[in-house]
């Protein structure tokens, strides 16, 4: 572990997973929508519902979602902040199946009318998983800038995205490739050492088969 | 790359002739890439962090369970009123792990020292002997990153997670972390420094993690100071010359079996232990009633 993992990090209290690591579930999510998220629907599942009030997960996955870093001194105040924000919240619990312990379910809308569905798990150490999005399977830390391409189950597509990004001089530091049961979708998790540029998100948009493009530039 | 042993650390201090602090900066530099002064800088602003922490501390804090806060403005109200065994150094140092436990219940910002439940134990011991004057900011530095090494190994060979290993890997990693720092402020020898991080986890191992109603608050808040308690004894054994006999990466290794031999219901789950009391569990009933 490094040095600056035992000594650290400086967070908000109390729980490094449910607290510090909410905030980054939340932080993420607002991320990957893009915009200012509007309204938000939270469900709490597993260990996240039974403690997260007495943890303060509720506050700190709203604190993230209003752009806040786990170490925020405001994030007790975020309910307060996001209504001055105008972010409408709700926070209710949910029992997923075989899901971490730790789990969140965000729907969001963000002012330009996207929605977007999240699913985070905080795994320990303030650490995150998304699990999810829209409803397709994806597994990444959000450590590094992030691109995530759904596209139909045909040949070709992993070459076309990541021509585009080595045109983009983007150099790709971890891939994972994921076939969904529904839909006869693949999805791409492309972790980059670059953040990735608005051009090269429109420009996957267009290729034939690519049926949705999310980023999360750090 | 870090240390895996306290062995290798110790045999590195003495191959090249470098103070202990010296050994486990280079190793970290090596494995992170950053530079020396950006490192250094990263320790001043945890201390700067720890520091703030007990400023910011208030009487009137509570944690959103209602169940804490406001116990070191006791615990210092006695001190100065002279009801209090501990002489002052002593008294302090339960008071400010006390106060940064207490800050962290009550959703402040602390620095987690290995982790948050246990982030009061290090800038226990050592906020004292700074505002005394005993040692600089330079020195606490040092000591820390002489505290993270040590932390290091037990994170290779053990866990730092209560869910894993109970709180023997939280506040009696914290503690035995803490007390290698203290012998290093005290200007003791790197062998001491093994010796009483050694006799500190010894005397937590076995520790269970039991959680009342799953919060970090009940038994954490008062177990960070027995943390800084058992930290500064474990110190003053080793600089009195007392050893403990079985050494750190052996001890290390014993918390390792340890943790793996306990039931997962003493492991952060919130269902054994305190947890499972009547009382405990009236707690969490209380807890989670406040959440419908
Ligand atoms: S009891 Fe568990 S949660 Fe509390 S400080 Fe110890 S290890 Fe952490």
């Amino acid at each position: 572990m490094r040095l600056f993992d035992v000594l650290g990090p400086v967070m908000t209290g109390p729980s490094s997973s449910h607290t510090a690591g909410a905030v980054r579930i939340g932080l993420t999510a607002r991320r990957l929508l893009g915009s200012r998220p509007l309204n938000a629907e939270i469900q709490l599942h597993g260990s996240f519902a039974a403690t997260g009030r007495g943890h303060g997960t509720d506050k700190a996955l709203v604190a993230g979602l209003l752009g806040m870093q786990p170490d925020d001194p405001r994030i007790p105040q975020s309910f307060e902040l996001a209504r001055q924000a105008g972010l409408q919240f709700s926070v209710g619990s949910v029992t997923l199946r075989g899901a971490h312990p730790n789990t969140a379910v965000l729907h969001l809308t963000g002012e330009d009318g996207r929605s977007l569905e999240v699913v985070g798990a905080s795994i320990g150490g303030g650490r995150i998983s998304i699990c999810q999005i829209d409803g397709i399977t994806t597994n990444f830390g959000a450590d590094y800038n992030t691109l995530i391409v759904h596209n139909l189950d045909t040949p070709g597509h992993v070459a076309a995205v990541t021509g585009c990004l080595s045109d983009h001089a983007i150099n790709i530091a971890t891939m994972q490739l994921y076939r969904s049961t529904a839909g006869g979708y693949a999805v791409m998790v492309l972790e980059c050492d670059q953040p990735i540029p608005d051009e090269v998100i429109a420009e996957l948009r267009q290729k034939p088969g690519i049926v949705k493009v999310t980023s999360l530039n750090l | 790359m870090s240390y895996t042993s306290v062995r290798e650390m110790l045999n590195a201090c003495k191959a090249n002739g470098k103070p202990l602090y010296e050994v486990i900066l280079e190793s970290d530099l090596a494995e992170s890439g950053l530079s020396r002064a950006a490192s250094e800088a990263e320790m001043r602003r945890l201390w700067a962090v720890m520091c703030q922490t007990s400023a910011d501390y208030r009487a009137c804090d509570r944690s959103m369970s209602g169940f804490a806060g406001g116990d070191a403005a006791k615990m210092e109200a006695a001190a100065a009123g002279g009801v209090l065994l501990s002489g002052s150094y002593l008294s302090e140092v339960m008071a400010e792990a006390l106060k940064t436990a207490e800050c962290n219940a009550c959703m402040k910002r602390i620095v987690a020292a290995p982790t948050a439940g246990s982030c009061g134990v290090l800038p226990a011991v050592l906020l004292p002997l700074y505002r005394a004057g005993v040692c600089d900011e330079d020195a606490v530095c040092r000591a820390l990153f002489v505290a993270a090494g040590f932390g290091q190994v037990v994170a290779a060979r053990a866990t730092l997670a209560g869910a894993e290993g109970g709180c023997q890997a939280e506040v009696g990693a914290a503690s035995a972390m803490a007390a290698a720092a203290l012998v290093d402020l005290r200007g003791g020898t790197a062998e001491a420094c093994a010796e009483a991080f050694a006799m500190a986890l010894t005397n937590l191992e076995g520790l269970v993690c039991d959680p009342v109603a799953g919060l970090v608050e009940l038994p954490c808040i008062k177990r960070n100071v027995i943390g800084a308690v058992n930290a500064v004894s474990a110190a003053d054994m080793a600089m009195a010359g007392i050893v403990g006999h079985i050494p750190a990466d052996e001890v290390i290794d014993a918390v390792a079996e340890v943790g793996a031999a306990m039931s997962k219901d003493l492991r952060e789950t919130g269902i054994g232990g305190l947890a499972g009391t009547p009382t405990g569990q009236k707690i969490r009933e209380i807890v989670t009633m406040g959440q419908q």
